[in-house]
């Protein structure tokens, strides 16, 4: 309403006039040609009045020259990219559905963890920055991979040293087996283990039983009042694990004599994990597979009750316990999968997801009932501990987790009358379809949706870097809309970048700025498009961290905010605000600075008793700031994402 | 579709158009009701084709008109759910579509009745209406309340430069309601007297918001921030699929161009209080709730 008129009514002007938004450091500022001849605009560093300064000459970035024909993925371990072939025509990109979301359709499975490591550490020297596969994966042309990557490649310090920590992978989330599934999934963890070492366990946990079994039972009841009140908070945190956990408990409930004090939490429903309950952290901590060391003097008290996060170094100790012990045997493609999580090497609701499926397609068809057990019930529990282990490597998304109860519900209503091979490709074929109709063919409507709302003139602007975001401008692009975009990134994982060159590539003029620049880039900016990790039923919009701001900032500022979501991502849960469901990346990622080698200023940071650095992944924003959501179905308001619940997922999810 | 097929679609459209009592869309769906009555087709699949072809020449006849498509997205969607279901014979599948396609007609004169009777709760004796546009369900709403035996004033705004509300102000005082008309640029001036707003539409859109003879969005904004209610009475077969952002989306989804002297414009739905439909009273978001469910 204020300063909404002058710059923003100028619709029909594409060469902006005033444009040097100078937020370039000296480092960057001789970037490889590709870059800096491009519309991102660069300005020398001390020019008092950036704003005053013409544009330089745009440079027309040379559409194909550098594209290498595409090719699939060499025996290189870390598929390197290329930027995508411009202009898309998004009907040519039928051809390549799937891999959209992969970093090259054999990349999951290709390349061995280990050497992707050993390629992580030197090359991935920047703070969760553009690794070349993350890149590759975020691209939808994805079947190309050349070596051509450094020629985009923002020019970033060795910083090896200084930032090795997160290099290596971003964290291990290592209580998570237990904690993201709450008290269930821990008697179930009891289970399997007794499963396994029964004879041992059963007699002496016999003996026991009968003595510990009035105490607990009175323990157990006073337990569950002071868990509602956690609960509230913690119901809704991942409600998504519990359904799989609830379903599971039942079935193995009728296989095995449990013990009554599994029985008495089993009927309260399950609540999370509250990392600051001291007894329950004590006991999951006894049953972790792996060793915890949560760091309490480096945590941040408002987020304690978090799962903290966990520096790789129990890399070793999760290759031990999962790929030595036999019974907890996880398929070598599920296993690549989390190690690719580990190390932030694929990311994003949509890639993950899928990624997670091919995995899950593999170990299906793989797998063979053992002797004396039921298909489903053995398939369950196998999942689930490949879920759990995939939620160790990293929390789960919620489009993996709605993907996953939709999974186990599809195993649970496998008819008896069917053999073993007629229930594997009936399961095959339903993550197929749930991928290809969720996410492949729900995205293109999607992108039908969006393009009606972008005209010419228009300046987009977009945080981050969502996949689905991307297919929007691109084939707007594509379509012959004349528009440009304003690309907003925060640190300290700068995935912005990744789309710059992306649309750099295609042709489009873009802007490029810092998150707290947004403020000052709105008052141009015409339309807003952001995409999400998940909606929630109030409307909430759960995304990486950055949004809510850009989002705030564009209401404050009457710019329309789209949110481009897969209905498949929709969640019942409900949250107000970023604190009670979050997830906590690691906080050394935050100390160093890209291309100012000299900011030491925050090294040692933990031996200070007085500071702490605090690093979110995702961030929630109110509904009030959302104008419409574009699903697959067409475009709604936000207050219409419980109808979408009701409607479309009268079975849960499919 | 041949020539002759196409004028005599539109021509059965415009005759029934002239129907005063008829609403446009009605009037759409009456059209499409002949076209399955001529129909050849064998199938049901082709009888769809053949009515798509048609709703598509009707909605290109009048790009502007929203009620009009929406009308005829409406049938359409009954047309394709009706023929889902396995009809033996195609002429049974027919009848079925024609006599609700007839039906549509009482069904849209029963929607202004039910309207009405919502509506007309909302006015309490003594208070002072604020209507804008010329409405034939606002109309009914205020001479069903004034049968009843409320005794309320109306301000009608002058509607210019068609001046309809004068002929507005004609229909009221024949059934015994006392009006007022203002020129449109009084609106802020006689708000402080008003104790609720009403007017009718032309479509509601997915939002919530509504498309509305130019004015309406300023009388809203108004009413908004003198804190007065605003009510909206509209059939359910306005409802529309489309989102617009503002004004300007609007102009370029209706295909109209967006020119200096427009004859819409869209209110959101941040402004309005409530909606008087035949589905019941509704709260803008519910309106995208209907929506999805029509179209699911």
């Amino acid at each position: 309403m204020e300063s909404g008129g002058g710059a923003r009514r100028g619709r029909m002007v594409i060469d902006p006039k005033v444009r040097q938004v100078g937020f370039v450091t000296p480092g960057e500022q001789d970037g490889p040609a590709g870059v800096s001849s491009s519309s991102a605009q660069v300005n020398a560093p001390d020019s008092p009045a950036p704003v005053m300064i013409p544009p330089a000459p745009r440079v027309a970035v040379p559409a194909a020259a550098d594209h290498s024909p595409p090719k699939p993925a060499a025996p290189v371990p870390i598929p390197p990219r290329s930027p995508p072939l411009p202009p898309r025509n998004f009907d040519a990109e039928d051809e390549m559905p799937l891999g959209s979301y992969n970093p090259g359709g054999e990349g999951v499975l290709a390349g061995s963890p280990n050497s992707s490591y050993g390629k992580a550490s030197s090359e991935k020297a920047e703070i969760g920055d553009l690794s070349p596969t993350m890149v590759a994966e975020l691209n939808s042309s994805m079947m190309e991979m050349s070596l051509e990557r450094s020629k985009y490649e923002l020019p970033v310090p060795e910083k090896e040293n200084e930032s090795t920590a997160d290099v290596i992978s971003e964290r291990v989330e290592v209580p998570a087996i237990n904690n993201n599934e709450g008290p269930e999934n821990d008697a179930r963890q009891r289970k399997l283990k007794d499963r396994t070492s029964k004879a041992e366990r059963r007699a002496l946990q016999e003996s026991q039983r009968a003595a510990k079994e009035a105490a607990r039972a009175s323990a157990a009841v006073a337990k569950a009042k002071p868990p509602p009140q956690k609960k509230d908070g913690s119901n809704e945190k991942k409600g998504v694990d519990k359904k799989p956990v609830d379903k599971s408990g039942e079935k193995d409930k009728k296989k095995e004599v449990v013990v009554p004090e599994k029985d008495k939490r089993k009927d309260a429903p399950a609540p999370r994990l509250q990392f600051d309950d001291e007894q329950k952290v004590a006991k999951a901590r006894r049953r972790a597979i792996v060793e915890q060391t949560t760091e309490t003097k480096h945590r941040v008290e408002l987020f304690r009750h978090l799962p903290q996060f966990v520096p790789p170094t129990q890399l070793q100790a999760l290759e031990e316990k999962y790929l030595q012990n036999d019974t907890m045997h996880i398929h070598p493609a599920v296993y690549q999968v989390g190690l690719k999580y580990l190390t932030w090497d694929i990311v994003g609701g949509n890639a993950r997801c899928v990624a997670m499926l091919e995995a899950f397609k593999e170990m299906i068809r793989d797998y063979t009932t053992p002797p004396q057990k039921v298909m489903s019930r053995d398939l369950t529990a196998k999942i689930n501990s490949h879920v759990s282990f995939l939620s160790t490597c990293r929390p789960l998304s919620i489009s993996m987790g709605n993907a996953i109860r939709s999974f186990k519900l599809k195993i649970g209503k496998l008819r008896d009358t069917l053999t073993e091979a007629e229930a594997k490709s009936s399961l095959v074929s339903h993550l197929e379809t749930f991928a290809q109709e969720k996410i492949i063919l729900a995205d293109k409507e999607i992108v039908k949706h969006a393009v009606t709302k972008i005209i010419d003139g228009d300046v987009v602007l977009t945080h981050g870097f969502s996949c689905v975001v991307e297919m929007v401008l691109s084939h707007a692009h594509s379509i012959g809309k004349k528009f440009r975009v304003v690309v907003v990134d925060s640190r300290p994982r700068l995935e912005g970048r990744i789309l710059l060159r992306s649309l750099l590539a295609q042709g489009l003029k873009c802007t490029y700025t810092h998150i707290n620049a947004v403020t000052y880039i709105m008052q141009e900016v015409t339309k807003v498009f952001l995409g999400a990790a998940s909606i929630l039923a109030n409307g909430t919009v759960y995304s990486r961290v950055g949004t809510a701001a850009a989002a705030m900032v564009a209401h404050g500022y009457r710019v329309p905010v789209m949110i481009c979501c897969e209905t498949y991502k929709f969640h019942e849960r409900v949250q107000l605000d970023s604190i009670c469901s979050n997830e906590l990346g690691d906080p050394d990622a935050l100390v160093g600075v890209a291309g100012r080698k000299e900011f030491r200023e925050l090294v040692g940071w933990d031996e200070s008793e007085h500071l702490r650095l605090l690093n979110l992944t995702y961030d929630a924003t109110p509904a009030d700031y959302v104008s419409m959501i574009i699903t697959e179905h067409g475009m709604v308001p936000p207050t219409s994402v419980p109808v979408i619940l009701r409607e479309y997922r009268k079975e849960p999810i499919l | 579709m041949g020539m002759e097929e196409e004028e005599q679609v539109i021509g059965d459209f415009n005759r029934w158009r002239q129907r005063p009592e008829l609403a446009e869309a009605v009037a759409a769906i009456k059209a499409l009701t002949a076209v399955i009555q001529r129909s050849q087709a064998s199938t049901m699949m082709g009888l769809e084709i053949e009515l798509k072809n048609a709703s598509e020449m009707l909605k290109a006849w009048d790009r502007s008109s929203i009620s009009l498509s929406a009308g005829c997205d409406l049938f359409m969607r009954y047309v394709t759910r009706t023929s889902a279901l396995e009809y033996e014979d195609i002429n049974a599948g027919k009848s079925r579509l024609i006599e609700r396609g007839e039906r549509f007609g009482d069904i849209s004169l029963k929607a202004r009745e039910t309207i009405a009777l919502l509506g007309q709760d909302f006015v309490q004796d003594g208070c002072c209406i604020l209507v804008h546009g010329s409405s034939r369900v606002v109309l009914a709403l205020l001479k069903l309340a004034a049968n009843n035996g409320k005794n309320f004033t109306v301000i009608v705004t002058e509607g210019g430069p068609k001046k309809t509300g004068m002929e507005v102000s004609k229909k009221l005082s024949a059934a015994g309601i006392p009006v007022t008309v203002i020129v449109d640029s009084a609106v802020a001036y006689t708000m402080d007297r008003v104790d609720m707003v009403l007017v009718g539409a032309d479509g509601v859109v997915e939002s919530g918001g509504i498309i509305n003879v130019i004015g309406t969005f300023q009388v809203a904004l108004i009413a908004h921030s003198m804190k007065r209610p605003f009510y909206v009475a509209a059939e359910s077969f306005k409802f529309a699929r489309l989102y617009p952002l503002d004004q300007q989306d609007l102009s370029i989804s209706t295909g109209q161009e967006e020119s200096s002297n427009p004859a819409r414009d869209y209110t959101p739905p941040h402004y309005l209080t409530l909606l008087f439909t035949d589905l019941g009273v509704l709260t803008p978001s519910a309106v995208s709730d209907e929506l999805i469910q029509l179209y699911l």
